[in-house]
């Protein structure tokens, strides 16, 4: 029982990472009918923007002491980051310590940005074009924008830990009435899982309470009606881009402290996010979100010790098993619409 | 048409052939050269294939910088290097039998089939007369066993499986680098000894060859200092999140996790070994440990802090205080302002070790080299007294165990050397079974 | 000629001309020249450019006409590499048994996951075959390793059974002696050019196949097939039932992913697990729109434009540069030594990604449609038929 709790929570911390990345997938698929295979891309640059905000922090003034010498013999450099010559050590090393958390509101404007300047500058020439052109050229793009980061950063993995709050694991099952140690879990991935809960209830009141909102979901519906009435839809479908590429990023800015980014992750999550989009049918924001979770569930399931023994591999190929069985079984995914994307 | 035997058809096509061959026209050079590539001009080329795409790029780029180094050292640049501590004096610093070593290099990404078309362009193109490189036992084999029907010299370079000098053995090739089993027999003794020999083992192993070699020998080493093992798990290679793998691992009654990846795999394991607590517990009455039986310092630096005081084993250490380590640590870091990593020591050396063998068999002939390679005993390369073995092509030198340092001064400082492991404690026969079932053949010069 | 009108007698002559020539064009620059770089006339990356023609040829039988796009084809390559291995094996080092097997093999792959694909369209169909793609793949680097040998790849050794083959065969794949790896090299002054059996084994075949992809396109069928594409609905209202013929198609162009999985076996055998990877079907998608989907000689071109690009700008490392820019002062040297090294070297895969996207941006018709619009400046007709259909409904 507690094993099945615990692969539950890992399924839910796993299907968080999915759920928001499939998100932003659909929101662009929905509003402007985009297959944008540049998404996992985006996902990496939110955790390079943790990832740079820890580079900016740590600017360092280089003093030299003649005391210690480094690798070489020669008298070591000690770097001393601004922040703390600035604000004081323990001041300084609290904020650099916080740089995850922070990343969030330095990613928020970059990212919005960085959908704003993609829509404008090349997605918008795509909208008329078949879905194989834009698939092609938002992998393209994919590709120059992970070779860019690769550029700067290298390809190594590169360490960004969370506050020192929420380094370590507290023990879950006792708080639910369990024996001690029956059920461990880290602190940063229920705050992984909660966080992700905020911004998927932001997005759909954000759709469902606002007049904005309200005037996307109907040019979702019908672009053209919307537009009839005087309304300047494709205005707020940049913005909306803006708001799916904020959201991988801010997935990927949360998800730094679970693994190391490093520049091809968001190819490693393309296929994945993709699998769920169409598991939860295409331009279904909350077939995204459940599908997103019922893989990462499934997925954690499958790697427990008891269905490897029966099914050796399983854990290879659920993700695609399940695909397809769904796929066959419910033709639009599972809560997709008629008509869209078949043809 | 029949496909048994050599027909009276098939027979008639052989000898058309042969007569084709003979009656060549004098425009059409066939292989005239007694081996494949023989250098002319007064320049000798060398293929450096290395990955420069997907996750080993950054390991793929310090190899390269250490080519570059022994290329440099070679044709006389520089301040020489470990060429002046290496115990062979054959090379002269006027490149390699008096012809200047050029080079050109190619991109493995990391995939066998990649590996072997840039290593077949490098041969068929650019006149390479010696590959080398390589950043994971796949594409080592791979490569080893498209040099051994090309006729060059394969000097491997990072490759850690058991298999590359084991059942995939070829006589063109040749591993400077240590294996799974010797990794396993360096790591196991300072294991009992530091956390005792009652003690339970869960494995995660990597799905694939390298990943069950590393668990075989590293299971078998430590059961026989009385270890026991609960349990061994499979991980697929494309796993990112291990959370699933790792949470049941405190409740199976191990008090000891082994973690048997490499690279990006390594990384995100420990990351969420580390994350979970385990470290901070106790099983059965003692702390629970974590061991990494293959370190990696530029990949140990992705997992950050999370390595701190856990123990592994490396080829080559930088912080080595011998004077080949010093030597090649001060020309590298005085060129490109960083310390080397293993991989880097590796292939510097393997490419020492071939100009050498090819200054002593006197000839770039695969055969040649390779008799001089054979049994060549050496020092001076920052590894003690190392034996390149005939029967395996595999260099047996001492092991270092090392630690994830707990206090680092540098960004470089990740791990500290616990213990050098001599050579004696981890050499093995070369019928042992988990080497078994190769053959090396007979060197192919082309 | 051969079932052909004229226009595409002439056509299929040029194509072949053009293949057999290959050594050739492929090898425009002098020896010891800094531009040497670039010659690609080398056996290894010759067959690589016809064998992916292949692949990419079967490709666009389902892609081009059908408008299915597949990013599983990848699958069927992998199943003809480790059928053709098996067959070096167990068999013979003779090529004929083990291109046979492949393709079989692959077609029977094909008539299983395209009876399961094909019951849904659009991208849930490009789901589903990426998804078998990516099964097979997971599962021959790791549970399948019996067969597959993993990781380290299905390898021929000298200790393999080889039923049919005497004391006296090569040990290396072979045509009934001639051995794949044999070249013969003629220097024409400063310049080489390099003559290999395996590739004008794989020439020929790829002019087979081209060959047929012509028959296809020209058929009743391939009419049937366009249809699909054009308008499934009204095709099934006329009483045509589309599934067989898309099947069939799927099949085709399976077994043409197979025989180049073959092929690539027989130069060089070593079948990898990579070789199913997503990537590698994502690959010939690439391949083919590069190209110029829907046109015939299109994915070629995409294909050695592709294989070129990997094979040779990946060599061009810093030192190369600096060969090159030696003439221009220190300073500057550097600096642009260190732009171009963005690009190649390590940085290769920017220059790919950015040739699709100007590609795609710029050429919607792929470098068929490029060609078309050069011919057409200098006010000559395009041949319409070969590229400017299909440039007007680009696949989808």
């Amino acid at each position: 029982m507690d094993q099945i709790i615990l692969q539950m929570l890992n399924g839910l911390d796993k299907g968080s990472a999915y759920a928001l990345i499939a998100l932003g997938l659909t929101l662009i698929f929905g509003t402007l009918g985009v297959v944008n295979f540049a998404h996992g891309a985006l996902f990496m640059i939110g955790s390079f923007c943790a990832v740079t905000l820890q580079k900016l922090l740590n600017l360092s003034v280089v003093t030299i002491d003649p005391t210690k010498t480094d690798f070489l013999g020669n008298p070591a450099k000690i770097k001393t980051p601004y922040v703390e010559a600035w604000f004081g050590p323990e001041m300084g090393a609290a904020i650099i310590d916080w740089s995850v958390p922070l990343a969030i509101l330095f990613a928020i404007p970059v990212m919005l940005f960085i959908g704003w300047a993609m829509e404008r500058g090349l997605i918008k020439h795509f909208y008329k074009r078949p879905h194989a052109d834009q698939i092609l050229v938002t992998f393209g793009l994919a590709i120059v924008l992970q070779e860019v980061i690769k550029q700067f950063y290298g390809a190594n993995p590169i360490p960004t830990p969370a506050p020192d709050m929420f380094k370590g694991s507290f023990d879950f099952g006792q708080m639910i009435g369990f024996e001690a140690n029956k059920i461990i879990y880290p602190y940063w991935r229920i705050v992984y899982f909660m966080f992700s809960m905020v911004i998927v209830a932001g997005v759909f009141s954000f759709l469902r309470f606002t007049t904005f909102g309200m005037v996307v979901r109907a040019g979702m519906a019908d672009r053209e009606t919307v537009g009839l009435l005087g309304i300047n839809i494709d205005k707020r479908f940049t913005i909306m881009f803006g708001v799916a590429a904020a959201v991988a990023g801010l997935a990927g800015v949360m998800y730094t402290p679970i693994n190391s980014p490093n520049y091809h992750m968001g190819m490693d999550f393309l296929v994945l996010s993709f699998v769920v989009v169409v598991v939860g049918g295409m331009g279904s924001l909350p077939g995204a979100v459940l599908a997103g979770f019922l893989l990462g569930i499934l997925e954690s399931f499958a790697s427990m010790n008891e269905i490897k023994s029966i099914l050796p591999g399983i854990d290879q190929i659920i993700i695609y098993l399940v695909a397809i069985i769904i796929l066959l079984t419910r033709p639009r995914g599972l809560m997709g619409k008629k008509g869209v994307m078949e043809d | 048409m029949s496909l048994i035997k050599p027909t009276r058809r098939g027979l008639l096509k052989g000898g058309a052939y042969a007569g084709a061959a003979l009656a060549t026209p004098t425009f059409f050079t066939s292989q005239a050269n007694a081996y494949t590539n023989a250098p002319s001009g007064g320049k000798v080329t060398l293929g450096f294939n290395v990955p420069q795409t997907g996750p080993y790029a950054d390991e793929g780029g310090d190899e390269l910088r250490a080519y570059q180094l022994a290329v440099e050292h070679l044709n006389g640049g520089g301040d020489g290097g470990m060429m002046n501590t290496f115990s062979s004096k054959a090379l002269k610093g006027n490149g390699i039998l008096g012809n200047k070593v050029e080079f050109v290099t190619g991109d493995t990404q990391t995939k066998s089939d990649a590996a072997r078309a840039s290593a077949k362009s490098m041969i068929e193109k650019d006149g390479a007369v010696m590959i080398t490189g390589g950043s994971s036992s796949g594409v080592a084999i791979a490569v080893q066993g498209l040099c051994q029907e090309a006729g060059v010299i394969f000097m491997a370079g990072l490759t850690h499986s058991n298999d590359t000098t084991g059942k995939d053995k070829k006589a063109n090739g040749f591993r400077h680098f240590f294996n799974g089993y010797m990794s396993a027999a360096a790591l196991a003794p300072v294991l009992a000894k530091m956390y005792g020999t009652d003690r339970k083992a869960y494995h995660l192993t990597a799905d694939y060859t390298w990943g069950w070699t590393q668990q075989e020998s590293i299971a078998a080493a430590t059961e026989a200092k009385g270890w026991e093992t609960v349990k061994n798990v499979l991980t697929p290679l494309a796993t990112t999140d291990f959370s699933s793998y790792v949470a049941p691992v405190l409740n199976s009654g191990a008090d000891i996790l082994v973690l048997n990846h490499y690279g990006g795999n390594m990384i995100n394991s420990l990351t969420a070994a580390v994350q979970f607590g385990l470290r901070d517990k106790q099983v059965n009455g003692k702390n629970f440990e974590i061991v990494v039986p293959l370190y990696s310092r530029l990949m140990a630096k992705g997992a950050g802090e999370n390595v701190k005081g856990i123990f592994g084993s490396t080829n080559w250490h930088w912080s080595l205080q011998d004077e080949g380590s010093k030597a090649f640590v001060k020309s590298f870091g005085t060129k490109y302002g960083f310390p080397p990593s293993q991989a880097a020591h590796t292939v510097y050396c393997q490419t020492l070790l071939y100009a050498d063998a090819c200054e002593r068999a006197g000839t770039h002939n695969p055969c040649g080299v390779g008799e001089a390679l054979e049994g060549f005993k050496f020092s001076g390369l920052g590894n003690g007294d190392v034996e390149y073995r005939a029967d395996d092509h595999q260099c047996f030198k001492d092991v270092l165990v090392v630690k994830g340092k707990e206090n680092p001064t540098s960004e470089f400082d990740v791990l500290e050397v616990v213990e050098v492991t001599p050579r004696e404690q981890v050499e093995y026969a070369p019928d042992h079974p988990m080497f078994a079932g190769g053959e090396l053949g007979k060197c192919n010069a082309g | 000629m051969l079932g052909l009108n004229k226009k595409d007698t002439k056509f299929l002559l040029i194509v072949i001309c053009l293949t057999l020539a290959t050594p050739f064009l492929m090898q425009p620059f002098a020896e010891g020249t800094a531009l040497a770089q670039f010659n690609g006339g080398y056996p290894d990356l010759m067959q690589r450019v016809a064998i992916f023609g292949i692949f990419a040829i079967g490709f666009n039988i389902l892609f081009g006409l059908t408008g299915y796009l597949s990013f599983g084809h990848a699958a069927f390559l992998g199943v003809g590499s480790y059928s053709a291995v098996w067959m070096f094996k167990l068999l013979s080092m003779n090529i004929i048994p083990g291109i046979i097997l492949a393709m079989i093999m692959s077609g029977l792959f094909a008539l299983l996951i395209g009876y399961i694909s094909l019951r849904r369209s659009g991208i849930y169909f490009s789901i589903l075959t990426l998804a078998f793609a990516q099964m097979s793949y997971n599962l021959a680097y790791s549970v399948l390793t019996p067969i597959t040998n993993g990781e380290t790849g299905l390898q021929v050794r000298p200790t393999d059974v080889r039923l049919l083959d005497g004391a006296n065969a090569p040990d290396y794949p072979n045509l009934f002696g001639w051995t794949m790896s044999t070249s013969y090299k003629w220097e024409l002054g400063a310049h080489q050019f390099t003559f290999n059996v395996g590739f004008y084994v794989c020439a020929v075949i790829a002019i087979a196949a081209f060959y047929l992809s012509l028959r296809i396109f020209r058929s009743p069928f391939g009419l049937m097939l366009r249809a699909v594409k054009s308008n499934q609905q009204r095709m099934s209202y006329t009483g045509l039932n589309p599934k067989p013929y898309t099947l069939a198609a799927f099949v085709i162009s399976g077994m043409y992913a197979g025989l180049a999985g073959g092929l690539l076996a027989s130069m060089d055998p070593l079948a990898g697990a990579e070789r199913m990877q997503w990537t590698v079907g994502g690959e010939v998608v690439v391949m083919t729109i590069l190209g110029g989907a829907g046109t015939l000689l299109g994915p070629v071109l995409g294909a050695g434009a592709i294989k070129y690009l990997e094979n040779i700008f990946s060599k061009i490392n810093e030192s190369v540069l600096h060969s090159w820019f030696s003439f221009l002062p220190d300073g500057l040297e550097d600096a642009v030594v260190w732009l171009f090294a963005r690009f190649t070297g390590d940085g290769w895969h920017l220059t790919l990604g950015l040739l699709f996207m100007a590609v795609v941006i710029f050429l919607p018709g792929g470098l068929m449609e490029g060609g078309a619009r050069i011919r057409a400046k200098f006010g000559r007709r395009g041949d319409i038929d070969e590229t400017g259909a299909a440039t007007k409904t680009p696949a989808e």
